[in-house]
């Protein structure tokens, strides 16, 4: 055994204990980021807010419709829509990761991307 | 000395195969999947010292197919063509560049083989989740690279005279 031979071994020891830190903070970031709200009208992106900010955001849509997603202690829910059946304003709050609201006459997709999965779900499925 | 070559790279495959079932039936599982002990690279460090890289990289192919074909499925001779393809080639750029024993050559052989087979795990199953597995996957190659390194170091000693004169 070379002296090399140990200078390349610790090396690669230092290597991974690098990497290992590295994705350890890396995860521990984007879990305190938590999940996104993603907004899609008509088949395409209209933004992605955080579940841990509190926001309402306006939706303007063409022909003067509009619908406003409102994110209040980690949930996303539709708190106004100009539409006539209103199905997503009475759809209750989402926050698991894939849970999905739906504006069906205005072709709005809220979805929850990342963050905290439904265990009930994953159990169950 | 032609037969020669012949003769001895046919007693490294059948060293290599043996080797990999033994592996087989050794009761290791650490839960892991791709981690080996890779007993098999054994027989080609030796031959890579012995007679020559060409021949050694011979050796290392036709041992994951046949090992392949006999125990395993595709699937795990894939994972096991790339970690020994590119096990081969770090092995071979570490003995080339002469800074190591055979030991450091060894080593990064066995964190090589582990990183190749994560990789293809990772393309095949189209997730990035695998790289937790990394780190383990790379002190399992170092420890068992080491070990492998120090007895192929032995070995190569005893029948080194085997290669030359040919």
């Amino acid at each position: 055994m070379k002296r090399n031979d140990v200078i390349l071994i610790i090396a690669i020891l230092l290597i991974t204990f690098g990497f290992v830190i590295g994705t350890v903070i890396h995860n521990h970031k984007t879990s305190t980021e938590g999940g996104l709200a993603v907004v899609t009208v008509d088949g395409e992106e209209y933004g992605r807010y955080p579940l841990n900010q509190d926001v309402t955001v306006r939706i303007d849509l063409a022909d003067g419709e509009y619908n406003v997603l409102t994110i209040a202690d980690g949930e996303a829910s539709m708190s106004e829509a100009s539409c006539r059946d209103q199905i997503c304003v009475h759809h209750f709050h989402i926050h698991y990761a894939g849970d999905t609201i739906v504006c069906l006459p205005h072709k709005v997709i809220v979805e929850i991307v990342g963050g905290e999965a439904d265990d009930v779900d994953a159990a169950t499925h | 000395m032609k037969t020669r070559r012949i003769a001895f790279l046919g007693l490294m495959v059948a060293l290599a195969f043996v080797l990999s079932y033994v592996e087989m039936l050794l009761p290791i599982h650490i839960g892991i999947p791709g981690a080996k002990i890779g007993l098999a690279n054994l027989s080609v460090m030796v031959a890579l010292y012995v007679i020559g890289p060409t021949d050694a990289l011979i050796l290392s192919i036709v041992r994951v197919v046949l090992v392949g074909f006999t125990f395993g499925n595709m699937a795990m001779m894939m994972y096991s063509l790339a970690g020994a393809l590119l096990s081969f080639v770090a092995m071979m750029i570490g003995k080339r560049t002469k800074l190591f024993s055979a030991v450091g050559v060894s080593v990064l052989g066995g964190v090589f083989h582990n990183v190749g087979q994560i990789l293809v795990a990772m393309v095949v199953m189209e997730t990035s989740r695998l790289t937790y597995y990394l780190p383990f996957l790379v002190v399992m190659g170092v420890i068992s690279g080491i070990i492998i390194g120090i007895v192929a170091g032995m070995i190569v000693q005893r029948v080194a005279p085997f290669g030359k004169n040919r």
